[in-house]
């Protein structure tokens, strides 16, 4: 079955450990939805999340490569966890839509972060699907840049 | 403990780990390690090729004959990128190997300085990992770190480039016990075992399959007595060539593309397939879903993620093929399958290649090495080069010993056996050492000739001459109507005139009748001083049979109609 898998990979942080990583999917072509990678609270350690796209097999061939690799130390596929992403956007700011674009960010606790002349900046953070709709809800009104940094998810004890 | 450049600390750990023979070419980043090498030289042995390509290849060589860590060490820029082939040719076949590259210092690294090149990214995909040392402090125990890397689990090349300024700054050393490699625990072993053992109670034809993941006498002695109790038949792929005694009469041939049809039919006919150390490759499964359909398959290996990589099996026991052999015959009791065997002696009865030479080329290839295995006793190493002349070199000399073949089997790298066969005899000068070359592949290295002759090793150079790119040449026949696209060599090359520049005798071989002759009086010098042989074949004797790429292994072509 084709499915989207979060991957949590510890890793140590040495030289060239994302290039390895990023190297390892692409030589054996698997896909990468999303990669998010930041130090964790053991020094010398980092924590990738992963978002792959994969047959099951091909999860399972993933995961044993990973693990293969020197600099990686732990690689987890998470069932039951807590997944969060962030998002900033900067949409159109109008008189005519400053309203409705508000209530939306309301609607979604997002935040104004910036207000421009012509244009509005938002941050959101929440599940992947949640910062989907917000987006697809705002597009109407233009949306001008747009950044968000993937998945970072923790497994549930 | 003393203080010692970063030079001599590489120096010291070499000797730390047993390394008493490297191969390299010295530059301006090795400066540094190569005047440490000089202080060095009664204890490490430096052979300097006439390529880095050919001291990759040698470390390679060196490791497969003698089971330890082969080191090359290139200075930085193209002398670390030369190196790249060898190191990839080391990944593919899981051959355990350091190599140390210089690198321009510390503070010119980024700025496309002279010489300068990112040899730990171009080789990340290509080693089993690698390593840049900018800190001499840390400079031992990486060392350290890429030996044990390269010789635990799984086996393979390792990369450790040191930037030049690290050669010169000093650091304290200490001498540290070596860190044992020893096999990776088997996961669940016990239970694994047991089923595995269960299944092959209840098999009635169980057939064994064997790669390079078998090693050492011990591993052999294994593999011998599981086949003896389980009354199994064996092949072997090409990496496995030897790690059953090929003279036994359990054993059915090389099994893939270029394997007997006995083995073949082994596959299609077996209901229980043993796969010890081998890892599916596609030159070995042809088509995968048709590969061994009417049998379990159990997959024995140390790396977990071969496991299910190509093939699908049926149970798998995860750790190291001997440990896991061994454990496995204490739970059998005798099997008895005479039939299921002789059935299989049977097809090589009723399929045996022929080859025919021609009026003016007589001599065909089989006679060639068939005549060498008999003259050598089987015992003799064999390097070889990539194509027809390494088929027929796995097809026809009758290998006793595991690495017996010392041969590119994953990256099929051409220009590989006479750097191999110079690490080979380098690290067994007892053992007779002959490279098995195409013509095609002795013109790529041939450079390494007089790496022979000016160190005085004594490797035998048995170039199978047939004027073409025949495996190419095979190809094009079967594939592409005959259009012999640019592998029609044909080049004016006098191989006797080549070899005597370089400062070597040499033979040549045109008709049956004169093979035996030529190949003792060669033997017999071989034995103090390296030889060259030119062995004329005719160009269209082909590699049978053959199974074609991703077809099944059941139907091979056995008989290829020349008819132009």
């Amino acid at each position: 079955m084709n499915r989207q898998n979060v991957l949590s990979v510890s890793v140590t942080d040495s030289i060239g450990v994302l290039g390895r990583v990023a190297g390892l999917f692409s030589r054996r072509g698997y896909n990468i939805k999303s990669l998010n990678v930041a130090e964790t609270e053991k020094p010398g350690i980092s924590r990738m999340t992963i978002v792959s796209q994969g047959e099951e097999g091909e999860i399972e061939q993933l995961v044993k490569q990973l693990r293969k690799l020197y600099d990686v130390s732990e690689v987890k596929i998470l069932h039951d966890a807590v997944c969060r992403e962030h998002i900033i956007l900067q949409v159109g700011n109008s008189p005519v839509s400053r309203h409705a674009i508000i209530k939306t960010a309301n609607l979604f606790r997002a935040k104004v972060v910036n207000v421009g002349e012509s244009s509005l900046m938002l941050e959101l953070t929440g599940e992947p699907e949640k910062i989907d709709s917000f987006i697809s809800l705002l597009k109407p009104y233009t949306i001008t840049k747009l950044v968000r940094t993937g998945i970072s998810a923790l497994e549930r004890e | 403990m003393r203080t010692l450049t970063g030079a001599d600390i590489i120096c010291e750990c070499l000797i730390e780990q047993g390394v008493d023979t490297v191969f390299g070419y010295p530059g301006g980043a090795v400066l540094n390690i190569y005047d440490s090498l000089y202080a060095y030289s009664d204890k490490i042995n430096h052979i300097i090729t006439a390529h880095e390509q050919g001291a990759s290849h040698a470390a390679d060589g060196y490791s497969r004959a003698t089971g330890r860590t082969g080191v090359v060490i290139a200075t930085s820029g193209p002398g670390a990128t030369n190196l790249v082939t060898g190191i990839a040719t080391a990944y593919m076949d899981s051959v355990p190997m350091v190599a140390i590259t210089g690198n321009v210092a510390c503070s010119l690294l980024g700025l496309d300085s002279f010489q300068e090149v990112d040899i730990t990214g171009i080789t990340m995909p290509i080693t089993k990992h690698n390593f840049i040392v900018k800190d001499v402090t840390k400079l031992a125990d990486t060392i350290r770190e890429a030996f044990y890397i390269a010789a635990s689990g799984r086996k393979g090349p390792v990369l450790v480039d040191v930037p030049k300024d690290i050669t010169i700054q000093k650091a304290e050393f200490f001498n540290k016990p070596v860190k044992p490699c020893t096999a990776e625990p088997c996961i669940n072993a016990d239970d694994a075992i047991a089923r595995a053992a269960e299944l092959i109670k209840q098999s009635e034809k169980p057939f064994l399959y064997t790669g390079g993941g078998i090693y050492g006498d011990e591993g052999a002695k294994a593999l011998k007595r599981l086949a003896d109790i389980t009354d199994a038949p064996v092949a072997s792929s090409l990496m496995g060539q030897g790690c059953y005694d090929q003279t036994d009469e359990k054993y059915i041939g090389m099994l893939g593309m270029h394997g007997t049809k006995a083995a073949a039919q082994a596959v299609k006919d077996c209901d229980l397939f043993i796969a010890i150390g081998a890892r599916f490759s596609d030159r070995v499964i042809g088509d995968p879903k048709t590969f061994a359909r009417n049998a379990r398959i159990i997959h024995i290996d140390i790396d977990p993620a071969e496991i299910n990589k190509n093939i699908k099996v049926y149970h798998q026991i995860i750790g190291d093929s001997t440990e896991i052999m061994k454990r496995l015959i204490k739970l059998l009791p005798r099997q008895n399958h005479g039939e299921w065997l002789s059935y299989l002696k049977q097809q090589d009865k009723i399929y045996s290649a022929r080859q025919k030479g021609t009026e003016q080329f007589p001599l065909t290839p089989r006679t060639l090495i068939e005549t060498l295995d008999e003259l050598t006793g089987g015992e003799a190493l064999i390097a070889t080069e990539v194509g027809q002349a390494q088929m027929w070199a796995a097809q026809y000399y009758r290998y006793k010993h595991p690495h017996q073949l010392i041969t590119s089997g994953g990256l099929g790298t051409m220009g590989y056996g006479l750097g191999a066969a110079i690490g080979a005899k380098c690290g067994c000068p007892d053992r007779t050492v002959v490279n098995i070359a195409g013509d095609g592949s002795f013109h790529m290295n041939l450079n390494e000739l007089v790496t022979l002759s000016k160190h005085n090793i004594p490797v035998v150079e048995l170039v199978v001459n047939n004027n073409v790119l025949g495996m190419v040449r095979q190809w094009q026949r079967l594939f592409y109507g005959k259009r012999f696209s640019q592998t029609t060599l044909e080049r004016p090359t006098d191989y006797v005139k080549l070899a005597g520049a370089f400062g070597i005798r040499a033979f040549v071989i045109d008709s049956e009748e004169n093979c035996r002759e030529i190949l003792k009086e060669a033997l017999e010098m071989a034995k103090t001083a390296p030889v060259l042989i030119e062995a004329r074949i005719d160009k269209d004797i082909n590699v049978l049979p053959m199974v074609p790429a991703g077809k099944s292994v059941d139907e091979p072509i056995l008989e290829i109609e020349i008819d132009d």
